[in-house]
């Protein structure tokens, strides 16, 4: 029987009729009871959904999100702007105060301010003095034996030291250091009090200077300008660069010592490469009598590292994702193929073309937001673990993925729906039916 | 008869095998990809971690206190101890000279600009630009281009034997010159050859060939300190300890370990009275920046096995799964349970043998651009790892369909041959 299924219909107005009156709810009930009834198919495809869309949204979640990650990471590299006060200027006595309230709170500004001082027998060391707390933070390659702002200084001699004596220096911080920076400058040159020089200052000697001026630990004095200080080497720095070669100490000491507020900020910037760039724009406004420069040995090895990440990143996620599709239009061709029978019987009763097709692009559409919507939330807990196994912070599920992930399977499951019901059609119902 | 099922199977649904074999495929090969690309992330990143410029610095043993304030140095030029530049090539010849990339001598000598009392002070620093040297057999270049690459210079680089000079961008700012200008320094005449621009102390600086300033300073041969560097291995508890305090087997597994603090000691013993230190800001940063883009590509990796994985699997239910009529033909013949199981995993290995040599030729294919787009160099394949993703894909095809044989094999044949499956 070779009848065209257009002949079975009758005339177009009563098919209309006939499909109008109890189509919302017969449609409805078709979707569901051919969800229900097939449970183990249905399951499958619903699966293969889910997963993909799950791996899709972790890997989207996780290329936006590792770059804020791996920025975080190369802040450990220290400082990628440096700001130096201009040939004959200083920096404003409150710069430190003006970049932590200008800038993003996660910025870290440390100040430096340096001096050559001789030793009792004559030898030039550089002195520098910072921000004990805030360079810690700063440059954590730093290998320090032991912080001067660290409580209790092991150094035995420290102890010695009368505890009357020992308070004035004790409380040194971030706040006092910034405190004692801006207070200093006004007033340049206060000269160390008479007393003062009796009392020892806890200072950070860098490993060559200690060995080149055989300190061995010991307290010793510094002369600078006919001023002496007496120091007290509290802990060794090592870094293998130029800091091995100097002394620090806190910044409110060293300048109520050489009266020299600081000169140099070193900035760690968050952010990309724009983000810095707006950073360094800012710091130029805030700062007139600095000069404001990007230190290009950090900015372009971070660029250049996180760009090949980025772009490995990129090339894995694309591959996954056109993997997961691929699982999912494997299966759901499978599935509509395996419904012919179901295709046959509908035309066979006299459905349309456009209703049959409409019915299997509804249940491919509902799938597809189901899988989105589940696999989303399980594409989330995904990249939150793997964030927080490889990172030790986990990944902020990006909400603003979700259309991008929900229009994919969506898109994917009416492909899938549709490529079969292509090749169906032009299958005689008859045919199908008699299971040939 | 059963190869001849089997021959059948492909020959008369060539449509369907095509399918399955295709979604094999791609499965394989995105996971060799994959794979491939993990495997290497560890070696291209920390050629790109190089971008860092130098982890080692070479100074001389008995070297007096550095007194430098913002690269300016203030220490008498021809104070302390030097290196001898005749040393340097024998880098080479250290047991990691491999993963030496590059080095560069360091020179700094003040010098008075132009004539007359009114000169000003500056600082000449001298170094390779791109170098060549040699080494028994073996012909190198090196310098600053290799170890310090976020160097611009606007203008050209000056030949390593010439008299052409760099000017750091704010010296040349401050004294007006610029590319092709003659200047004069410690009465010499010198020919600046392009404007250099770093954003370190350089800015500030004349950077010109080694054997300048070492005529300059009246030292032939002298070096102050020098640049190496290395790809390293991250340190671990091994890395940190004391070669004095080690048995000669551990020793040596120290020695030939690529740990910065082996390379250091290394340059040590064949640079005589020098003393080799890592230079922390790069040298420990890389190791931390490392392993984590290593993990998260194995996690990644995963996650693409995975995919690919549930691809292959969800293609052969399909595939076996479309045969039901079939198993019930065959059981309805007398075949058991066991025959038509060995039928569907003959078939299943044959399609993952056939896919897994294409896709794991795909995936090379695949790796090799993502290494040349990506990295500008090769991701080498191991071939050990073929076997190990043949292995895979049988493996993976075998549990895919593993599930649906089972149920294929369950069939009632009546209801198969009826439809009604």
């Amino acid at each position: 029987m070779s009848a065209s299924p257009n002949t079975v219909h009758s005339p177009e107005q009563v098919a209309r009729r006939r499909a109008l009156a109890p189509h919302t709810s017969m449609f409805l009930r078709m979707l569901i009871r051919a969800a229900v009834l097939r449970r183990g198919r249905a399951a499958s495809a619903l699966f293969a959904m889910v997963v993909a869309a799950a791996v899709a949204t972790a890997m989207m979640n996780l290329y936006v999100d590792v770059q804020a990650k791996l920025r975080t990471e190369f802040r450990n590299y220290g400082a990628n702007v440096v700001a130096v006060a201009k040939e004959g200027q200083s920096l404003p006595a409150d710069a430190l105060r003006k970049i932590d309230s200008t800038l993003d709170p996660k910025t870290l500004a440390v100040p430096f301010a340096y001096a050559v001082a001789r030793t009792q027998d004559g030898q030039s060391v550089v002195v520098v003095g910072t921000d004990f707390t805030r360079a810690r933070q700063l440059n954590r390659w730093w290998k320090v034996s032991h912080w001067p702002n660290d409580a209790p200084p092991r150094n035995p001699s420290a102890e010695v030291e009368p505890p009357a004596v020992t308070k004035p220096t004790a409380p040194k911080g971030r706040k006092n250091a910034a405190h004692g920076a801006s207070r200093g400058l006004p007033a340049p040159t206060t000269p160390a009090p008479e007393g003062r020089q009796t009392e020892p200052v806890d200072a950070l000697i860098g490993m060559r200077a200690d060995s080149a001026l055989n300190l061995d630990r010991k307290p010793f004095a510094l002369t600078f300008q006919g001023r002496a200080l007496n120091l007290n080497p509290v802990g060794l720095l090592q870094t293998g660069a130029g800091e091995d070669s100097r002394i620090y100490l806190d910044q409110s000491e060293f300048q109520s010592w050489t009266g020299i507020a600081p000169t140099t900020i070193e900035i760690a910037v968050n952010g990309s490469t724009q983000e810095i760039e707006h950073g360094i724009e800012q710091l130029a406004q805030i700062l007139p009598a600095a000069d404001v420069r990007p230190v290009r040995q950090i900015m372009e090895g971070e660029a250049n590292v996180l760009n090949k990440t980025r772009a490995t990143l990129y090339a894995a996620a694309t591959l996954i994702v056109i993997t997961a599709a691929l699982c999912v239009l494997a299966t759901l061709i499978g599935w509509v193929f395996d419904r012919r029978r179901d295709f046959a019987i509908m035309k066979a009763l006299g459905a349309s073309e456009g209703l049959v097709n409409g019915f299997f692009a509804a249940e491919a559409a509902a799938l597809g937001v189901m899988g989105a919507v589940l696999g989303f939330g399980i594409g989330i807990g995904v990249a939150a673990w793997i964030g927080r196994v490889n990172f030790h912070a986990p990944v902020i599920p990006r909400f603003s993925v979700f259309p991008y992930v929900l229009a994919g399977s969506v898109l994917v499951a009416l492909l899938s729906a549709v490529l079969p019901i292509g090749l169906l059609r032009r299958v005689q119902p008859a045919i199908i039916l008699r299971g040939e | 008869m059963f190869p001849r099922l089997v021959y059948e199977s492909f020959r008369r649904q060539t449509r369907r095998k095509l399918l399955a074999g295709v979604a094999i495929t791609l499965g394989v090969a995105v996971a060799t990809a994959m794979i491939a690309v993990a495997t290497d992330i560890g070696d291209k990143i920390s050629r790109e971690l190089r971008s860092y410029g130098a982890n080692l610095l070479v100074t001389p043993q008995e070297d007096t206190l550095d007194v430098e304030i913002g690269g300016v140095n203030l220490k008498p030029p021809s104070d302390g101890a030097f290196l001898n530049e005749a040393d340097l090539p024998k880098i080479r010849g250290t047991f990691w000279h491999h993963n030496i990339v590059g080095f560069s001598p360091m020179l700094p000598v003040n010098v008075k600009l132009g004539p007359g009392p009114d000169a000003q002070d500056a600082t000449l620093l001298g170094t390779y630009f791109n170098k060549a040297l040699s080494f028994g057999k073996d012909d190198f270049t090196t310098g600053v281009r290799i170890t310090h690459p976020w160097w611009k210079v606007e203008g050209a680089w000056p030949d390593d034997n010439s008299r052409n000079v760099l000017v750091g961008e704010r010296l040349a700012t401050k004294l007006g010159k610029k590319p092709g200008d003659p200047m004069e320094a410690s009465g010499r005449r010198l020919a600046i050859s392009g404007i250099l621009s770093t954003g370190g102390p350089e800015d500030d600086q004349i950077v010109a060939p080694l054997a300048l300033a070492q005529e300059i300073l009246g030292k032939p041969g002298a070096v102050r300190r020098l640049y190496v560097s290395a790809l390293t291995k991250p340190e671990d508890a091994l890395a940190v300890r004391d070669p004095k305090t080690m048995t000669p087997e551990v020793y040596d597994r120290w020695y030939c370990s690529p740990y910065v603090q082996s390379i250091a000691y290394q340059l040590q013993e064949v640079i005589p009275h020098s003393h080799a230190e890592q230079i922390r800001q790069v040298a420990q940063n890389e190791g931390t920046v490392l392993s984590r883009i290593k993990g998260l590509m194995l996690l990644v990796t995963l996650a693409a096995l995975f995919a690919s994985a549930l691809a292959v699997s969800a293609a052969m239910a399909t595939a076996i799964f479309e045969r039901r009529v079939d198993v019930g033909l065959m059981k309805a013949l007398g075949a058991g349970n066991f025959a038509v199981a060995a039928l569907f995993f003959a078939e299943a290995l044959l399609l993952a043998l056939i896919g897994g040599v294409a896709g794991f030729a795909g995936g090379s294919l695949l790796a090799h651009q993502i290494g040349r787009s990506i990295f500008n160099s090769q991701i080498s394949i191991e071939p050990v790892l073929f076997p190990i993703i043949l292995a895979i894909a049988v493996f993976v095809t075998f549990a895919g369909s593993a599930a649906a044989i089972r149920r294929a094999v369950k069939f009632d044949p009546v209801f198969a041959l009826r439809g009604e499956a």
